[in-house]
């Protein structure tokens, strides 16, 4: 059992990434990783919400008729995500103006989705619920790894903490401007799977097709 | 591990999957999800508040120009003279509280507000209320330093409500902020920006006859730009939130608006 707990719990963190492997979640993780402070709230609001919805639509599995059952995932999956709004708006008010929306499209986050269609529908509670809490640390390693490289080497700043002194406020570094744009991002989580990719091999996809070198003028066809 | 009764494999008829039991099920979740969603709501609010009120008093001490460093939003904002006055006339009136006085309730009030006709309604705000704060720094002598007023009207998709602060002239704009807005992020929402924001600095909200006068215009504003004293550059992409901040603006600083208790101060600092 303590294995498979593991298996769960930690196969979506590398070997079955939902952002570098799946390639879902791209969204937010461009939106969000500008600093760092945002993307742990994110990470810690999506992996709440991906645990409890997993574990609720599990529970209920065998009640939800299969044409109805989108809709009631959906409706599962919005009830948590608008109380972790409403908490982040009373408790980490600052912290929820930069989130500004992608709190609430975690709703339509497809890791979510994914996840209680894929596993939560089929399996029971306890193994859902692992699952669902192993793919949010995957979708948090990916946010952090790449929320403190934006953020250190954006504004040479970690939480908000001067590490980098920049050039303009008297220090030594230049801060790179495109780590702050959003695709910066998209740069930094393809650098993340070319890198993963090159030391697990199994993650290496099959091209689907190739194509043809080009034939020289004068060949015949 | 996978159990069986997979989704797409409809039990028996009549058991689990019978049309009585889907709604049954359906209409269970959706209760028990909106006993959830309503409870964190309400249970919440009141905290929602607070931090919505400090935030106003965040945002009204930021564009006096007194939050210092050193200093809490709360202590800065006891430098702040708030009075309740009546926009028909430009009087203070005593008989409202400025500070917990909720502007979009007031607008929806019979008493508190009046229907605007929709040609003299250029910030498409539908009912003007008929009292609202206004927010003063003075210096030591009691003289006027920093004038604030709320502004509010419709941008693309929402209200946009907010402040602009008046030197003590009252004619230059020391600058504004929005507090509330739901316009596109990125687009409209770069009311946001600081550094937009910074480009109101300086510039002249009337013009010599003393009526409004600012707008938002296409393409950047340099000082070759004539009459650039009344133009600020508009927000790229936001054709509509722009033109909204323009016309609430002028709504506000005119007749319609604030207009009768600025000529009431023009009037008091001149008998000076």
């Amino acid at each position: 059992m303590a294995d498979s707990v593991r298996k769960i719990l930690f196969s979506p963190v590398v070997d079955n990434n939902p952002i570098i492997l799946q390639v879902l979640g791209i969204c937010s993780a461009l939106a969000v990783t500008t600093q760092l402070s945002t993307a742990i709230t994110m990470s810690i609001a999506l992996t709440l919400v991906v645990a409890c919805s997993s574990s609720v639509i599990s529970l209920i599995r065998h009640h939800i008729r299969a044409n109805i059952r989108i809709i009631v995932q959906m409706t599962v999956i919005a009830s948590p995500v608008i109380v972790v709004d409403q908490f982040l708006r009373a408790f980490a008010y600052e912290i929820s103006k930069e989130l500004s929306v992608f709190v609430g499209l975690i709703i339509t986050n497809c890791i979510v989705m994914g996840r209680a269609e894929a596993f939560a529908m089929k399996n029971p509670p306890w193994p859902s619920f692992l699952d669902g809490l192993g793919n949010g640390l995957g979708f948090s390693a990916i946010l952090l790894t790449v929320g403190t490289i934006r953020e250190l080497f954006g504004s040479g700043t970690l939480l908000g903490y001067t590490v980098l002194p920049l050039a303009r406020d008297g220090g030594w570094y230049v801060p790179n401007g495109l780590l702050l744009l959003p695709s910066s991002a998209f740069f930094l989580i393809g650098l993340i799977i070319w890198a993963v990719r090159s030391w697990k091999k199994a993650q290496v996809e099959q091209a689907e097709y190739r194509i043809k070198a080009m034939r020289q003028s004068g060949e015949t066809i | 591990m996978a159990e069986s009764g997979s989704p797409q494999m409809p039990k028996k008829p009549g058991s689990v999957h019978s049309n009585a039991r889907t709604l049954l099920v359906a209409f269970a979740v959706c209760l028990v999800c909106s006993l959830l969603v309503a409870s964190a709501a309400v249970l919440l609010k009141p905290i929602h508040l607070a931090n919505q009120h400090i935030e106003r008093q965040r945002i009204i001490v930021e564009i006096a120009g007194l939050m210092k460093p050193d200093l809490t939003v709360a202590q800065a904002y006891r430098q702040i003279d708030v009075a309740m006055i009546e926009l028909s006339s430009g009087r203070a009136v005593d008989t409202l509280d400025p500070e917990n006085f909720d502007i979009a309730k007031a607008a929806k009030d019979e008493q508190l507000s009046e229907p605007l006709p929709r040609s003299a309604d250029p910030a498409q705000i539908r009912r003007k209320p008929r009292y609202l704060p206004v927010y003063r720094v003075n210096d030591d002598g009691g003289r006027l330093e920093t004038l604030i007023l709320p502004v509010y009207g419709y941008g693309l998709w929402s209200t946009l409500y907010g402040y602009i602060a008046l030197r003590d002239d009252l004619r230059t704009i020391r600058g504004i902020r929005f507090y509330q807005h739901a316009e596109t992020p990125g687009l409209g929402g770069e009311v946001d920006n600081p550094r937009w924001l910074d480009l109101w600095e300086g510039k002249i909200a009337f013009d010599e006859h003393g009526e409004p006068r600012i707008e938002l215009v296409k393409g950047a504003v340099t000082s070759a730009t004539p009459d650039s004293q009344h133009k600020v550059d508009g927000l790229s992409g936001a054709t509509l939130t722009s033109r909204g901040v323009t016309q609430l603006l002028n709504f506000w600083l005119g007749r319609e608006g604030f207009g009768p208790y600025l000529t009431r101060l023009r009037d008091e600092s001149e008998r000076r």
